[in-house]
């Protein structure tokens, strides 16, 4: 019944549309998805609200107002839309009195920073060079790569980025220093960057696997196809091959494992900082928050508002990434439907 | 299919081996000082040389490994740096027995609820119902877990005492409630997508078309032949997270105040006791490694069409 709708749906399509290529095709299907809009306006507002922290922020983060602790979301209307704005507080007040709003825009910016480079390289970069690499060569060079994925998923669960993030931290912030003193760059450590390098590392460790199996398989699948052998019979070159006859047709599921990886790599990235080894404070970050409003029950009974406001940020993330993944499913890989 | 067996069996060392050495080397070059942790206040150069000549830290780098592996692999995985003279074995196992029994109990609900969730959505196929069901479990399962437990925590111990806050008396009572659902709640949706996906597979099959052309009854189509074969993917998953229960859970454990593995874990990581994080962190891959070998193993013998090369 679906799917007969959906193949009339595309057979309109073509005829009314008759150059638009698959990827066209599946953003417009994409886009008649209620729940994909959804997905991706939140994403688009969680997203820049993150990124433009620093314009649009209400509040300063570390600015503790004694005279509004642990108040309830307040709201102002009789100061304008301004005063609204920089008066109210959107999301009520911690126990030092700083904006929680305010501080789950910045636990979102470092959420942001922090998943986006590691999926671009981790999963984007590495996974994807390596898979294409494990599945075009094969033989020694696709054992040697395949063996070295096995043994990082050897660590259990997150053990690993645990590991790797509780460890390095110290000797990468040394580092830092040293690049400080040794150039004109000033303020590094100070910025974080040290926490950025190793949870992104930690990140990665575990994001790069799995990726590079997808591509890989999809490869090996791809590298029997006539098309590709014709490449190669007239003489094409690898990276040719590679880049313009085997990725291209592995595009779908790497969107669809991007979408889908982005959610846990939020969950790991909170769950990192919530036990400590993320983004330090007083960088706020929204694992650390969950923590401060999660682990005192009296806290969650009397001041809800300080665990819900970065859980809600949280949810919307790991929500909304999924959900998207599913529909980007839906309508790359028709198939599996 | 042996040769694949002994194969797998033979790479589990290299794993190990790896797997030990990056824990090792990663344990080496952090600044902390596992000597002054011990110490803490009572820090005194000469006692420090002392301690560390009797735990063996001043030797060469490889040798320590060398020494550390050679005791492991002999079922001696040293003593506690912080818990002076305690072997490694006698705390770690039963947080271990602990921590698996509460994920039993979390896989437990998971698949009783995410089960039948999904072998009833995979039949609505076409109807809102499907969606609908597969959105709400995506809603529930992004909740974070530091959110979920303490609203559970909240409702059903302070609110309603229904079941006793926290702390943990070792058996199955009331307590394990409210971290196993938390846990399993995560589960039933990823459980009920599998199924789904599992049944809708198996429901597209010829021999299917054929079960019900030859007359049998809808329900007997249901339990003789979809949920059997729906069930071999989900099978192997579990011999898989059979390897998750050793792992613990950080989050739920910290929250609840469960003696477990995962908080003792972090400890040892904060405190440098390296013994215990490496101890660990090997049992994990080798029972990793193993539920690995085990998933394989089970979809080949599930499904006879499987053979290992």
């Amino acid at each position: 019944m679906a799917t007969a709708a959906t193949a009339a749906q595309d057979a309109l399509d073509l005829r009314m549309r008759p150059r638009r290529g698959h990827f066209a095709r599946a953003a417009y299907r994409l886009m008649r998805k209620k729940i994909a809009v959804a997905c991706i306006v939140t994403l688009a507002i969680v997203y820049s609200g993150g990124i433009f922290v620093g314009a649009i922020a209400p509040h300063d983060y570390e600015f503790q107002d004694y005279s509004v602790i642990n108040k309830a979301p307040s709201f102002v209307f009789d100061q304008g839309i301004k005063g609204f704005w920089t008066e109210s507080h959107l999301a009520g007040t911690d126990r030092f009195g700083r904006d929680m709003f305010t501080r789950v825009l910045w636990g979102i910016q470092n959420t942001v920073i922090l998943t986006v480079v590691a999926m671009l390289t981790g999963g984007l970069v590495i996974g994807v060079t390596l898979g294409l690499i494990s599945g075009y060569y094969g033989g020694r060079t696709d054992a040697v790569i395949m063996r070295i994925g096995e043994i990082f998923t050897s660590f259990p669960d997150i053990l690993l980025a645990i590991i790797l993030a509780a460890t390095l931290r110290p000797r990468v912030v040394e580092w830092v220093r040293w690049i400080e003193d040794n150039s004109f760059l000033d303020g590094l450590v100070k910025s974080g960057v040290a926490d950025y390098v190793v949870i992104s590392l930690a990140l990665v460790s575990f994001g790069w696997i799995g990726m590079a199996r997808l591509v890989r398989g999809q490869i090996l699948a791809l590298r029997a196809t006539q098309h590709v052998e014709a490449a190669r019979a007239i003489g094409s070159s690898t990276p040719r091959i590679l880049f313009r006859h085997l990725l291209p047709n592995a595009i779908s599921p790497i969107v669809v494992s991007v979408s889908m990886g982005m959610g846990s790599m939020v969950g790991v990235e909170i769950i990192l900082s919530w036990l400590g080894i993320g983004i330090q404070p007083p960088r706020p970050s929204l694992g650390l928050m969950l923590f401060e409003g999660g682990v005192n029950l009296s806290i969650l009974r009397n001041w809800p508002w300080i665990l819900l406001a970065p859980g809600v940020a949280s949810w919307l993330m790991v929500l909304a990434w999924n959900l998207l993944g599913d529909a980007l499913n839906d309508v790359l890989n028709p198939r599996t439907r | 299919m042996t040769g694949y067996i002994v194969r797998r069996l033979l790479f589990l060392p290299v794993i190990l081996f790896f797997v030990s050495f990056i824990t090792f080397t990663l344990f080496r070059i952090v600044p902390g000082d596992p000597v002054v942790v011990m110490l803490g206040p009572k820090y005194r150069p000469e006692v420090a040389e002392r301690l560390r000549d009797e735990l063996g830290l001043n030797r060469p780098f490889l040798v320590q490994y060398a020494d550390y592996m050679w005791g492991f692999v002999q079922g001696d995985f040293g003593t506690s740096f912080t818990k002076r003279g305690v072997p490694v074995r006698d705390l770690i196992l039963p947080k271990m027995w602990l921590s698996a029994r509460l994920s039993a109990a979390a896989m437990a609900i998971s698949l009783a609820i995410g089960l039948p969730i999904g072998f009833f959505i995979a039949h609505k196929q076409g109807s809102w119902i499907d969606p609908a069901i597969v959105t709400i479990t995506l809603v529930i399962m992004s909740i974070p877990i530091m959110v979920t437990l303490p609203v559970l925590l909240l409702t059903f111990c302070t609110r309603l005492h229904w079941v006793p806050c926290s702390g943990w008396t070792g058996g199955f009572d009331t307590r394990i409630l409210i971290p196993a659902v938390g846990m399993g709640v995560i589960g039933i949706a990823a459980l009920a997508r599998l199924m789904r996906a599992s049944t809708l597979d198996v429901l597209g099959q010829d021999f299917i078309r054929t079960a019900h052309a030859k007359g049998l009854s809808p329900i007997q189509v249901d339990r003789r032949h979809v949920f059997k074969n729906a069930m071999i993917p989900i099978v192997t998953i579990l011999a898989f997270s059979l390897a998750g229960l050793i792992g613990g859970s950080f989050i739920v454990e910290r929250i609840v105040g469960i003696p477990g593995i995962g908080g003792f874990f972090l400890d040892s990581i904060f405190q440098r006791d390296f013994p215990v994080t490496m101890a660990i962190t090997l049992i994990g891959a080798i029972f990793f490694v193993l539920a690995n070998l085990l998933a394989d193993l089970t979809y080949a013998y599930f499904d006879p069409r499987i053979r290992y090369g």
